[in-house]
Formats: C-alpha cells, structure tokens, sequence
C-alpha cells in the first residue's frame, strides 16, 4: 500500500517525501477532528455509570 | 496493513487520553461564558435545566486555576462536558447531600486527582450569590451499585439530614470503572460570592 502510494506520487524524492508528510498529516486531522470525536462516545470504555 | 492499524490505535489511545480533553475544555468555555453572563443579572431563583451549568467547583488543593462548572444530570454527554449533578439530591449549601460526578480520566478528568484530597480540604461551590466552602470529612471506594453514598444522610436511608454535606463521586481505580471513590464533605462557611449581582 505504502509502495504503491510512494510510486504515484509524482516529483523527486524530495517532494514525494514533503507530499508524502501532507498525506499522513491529513489522515492525522481526519481521524482525530472528524473520525474520533464520533466513535469515542459510541465505544464501550468510558462507560459510567453513577448509582 | 497491520502496522497502519497499529498506528491507528495508538493514535487513538493518544485521543483518548488528550484529545477528550479538548472537547471538554471548549465546553466548559461556553458553559462558563454562559453562566457569568447569567450572573451578571439579579434572578430570584436557581433555573435548574438538563445539560445547563448552574454552579463553579473550585478545589484549592488542585490549584488556583482548578475550576470547573457543574452541570445538572449525570448522563454520559453531560459527563463529557464536565462534573454533573446528580438530579435528586440537595442543591448546593442545602440541608442534604449535594451529589456531584465526574470523570477520573479523559474528558479533562475533573476528579483526577480525587485521590489525593485529605481531611479538611477545602471543597469550594459558587453559585449566584453564594461560596460555600465544604471540608473534606471522609474518602471511601464502593461498589458502582452502591447507592447509599447518594442519600441525604449517606448511608442511611431514611434519616432526615441535619446537616449540608457534598459528596464527590468518580471512577475508581484509574483507567476503570470497577469501584468508585467517594469524597464525602461537610458545609463549613457559607459567604457572599464576592462579585455577585443582586440581593440573594
């Protein structure tokens, strides 16, 4: 996966790094802004249960 | 493809631990933006309403900038905003039990440090007009079924209460909820919050 994204990643091995680093930044934001905040409530590890 | 996966799941343990927090430090920017801008006007009486803030937890032991507003209900998204109060028991500097719960870790973990509080600490809760400053009596750990810290009298549960007590409530060991610890207080001072509006 991270073979085939490196090799359609036009430029030389400097800007296939810099886009590369935009890439996994992007995905970062995604799941922690977007992804996260959604699914936290819905998993099982902060249930609390008060009485 | 494992490894993605792996790092994934790292990165939401990260998640857990600090971006919950975020969430909880936004709501309790609002909430607290709401309450000084109801404060600032005279009211004749407490306007109680599900998810709304109505009073300011303050714990010196935590630090001066330790401050965290009280919601009303204890369901898991009002938790997530900050300690609520747990519907039914006394308000605050009344005759009775004033219950309040909230998280041990993630969500800005507002009783993270409930393990650490001694006799005599001073529990501080503002409300319109008033500070009133509860000390620290008593820590125990309970079963998370055991309801009878909640009662006016805790324990039990039908003595009519004499007395104005505040009972912290949070899961219990860290990282589970398998226990909860119990702060128990007692009224000790009752003043006027300084800055209020109106006559109380």
């Amino acid at each position: 996966m991270y073979g085939f994204i490196w090799r359609i990643l036009p430029g030389g091995r400097v800007a296939k790094t810099v886009q590369a680093l935009i890439l996994i930044a992007a995905v970062v934001a995604l799941l922690w802004y977007v992804v996260f905040p959604w699914l936290e409530p819905r998993l099982p590890f902060n249930d609390v249960t008060v009485g | 493809m494992l490894i993605t996966i792996g790092l994934v799941l790292i990165l939401f343990i990260a998640y857990e631990l600090w971006g919950t927090g975020e969430y909880t430090r936004n709501a309790q920017r609002d909430l607290d933006r709401d309450l000084k801008h109801a404060w600032s006007a005279p009211a004749d009486h407490i306007k109680l309403a599900d998810g709304k803030g109505f009073a300011v937890l303050r714990i010196p032991r935590f630090g001066a900038k330790y401050r965290f507003v009280i919601l009303q209900g204890t369901s898991e998204p009002i938790l997530r905003r900050g300690p609520g109060h747990y519907k039914g028991t006394a308000l605050p500097g009344r005759r009775g039990n004033f219950v309040v719960s909230g998280h041990r870790t993630t969500y800005e973990a507002p009783f993270n440090k409930a393990g650490e509080l001694r006799a005599g600490d001073d529990i501080i809760v503002d409300t319109r007009y008033r500070e009133y400053v509860y000390k620290v009596t008593e820590k125990r750990v309970v079963a998370p079924t055991d309801i009878a810290v909640t009662y006016p009298v805790p324990f039990h549960r039908t003595a009519r209460p004499k007395h104005a007590l505040i009972t912290l409530t949070t899961c219990h060991p860290m990282y589970s909820a398998s226990h909860r610890l119990i702060i128990f207080g007692r009224l000790a001072e009752r003043r006027v919050r300084p800055g209020s509006v109106g006559k109380g």
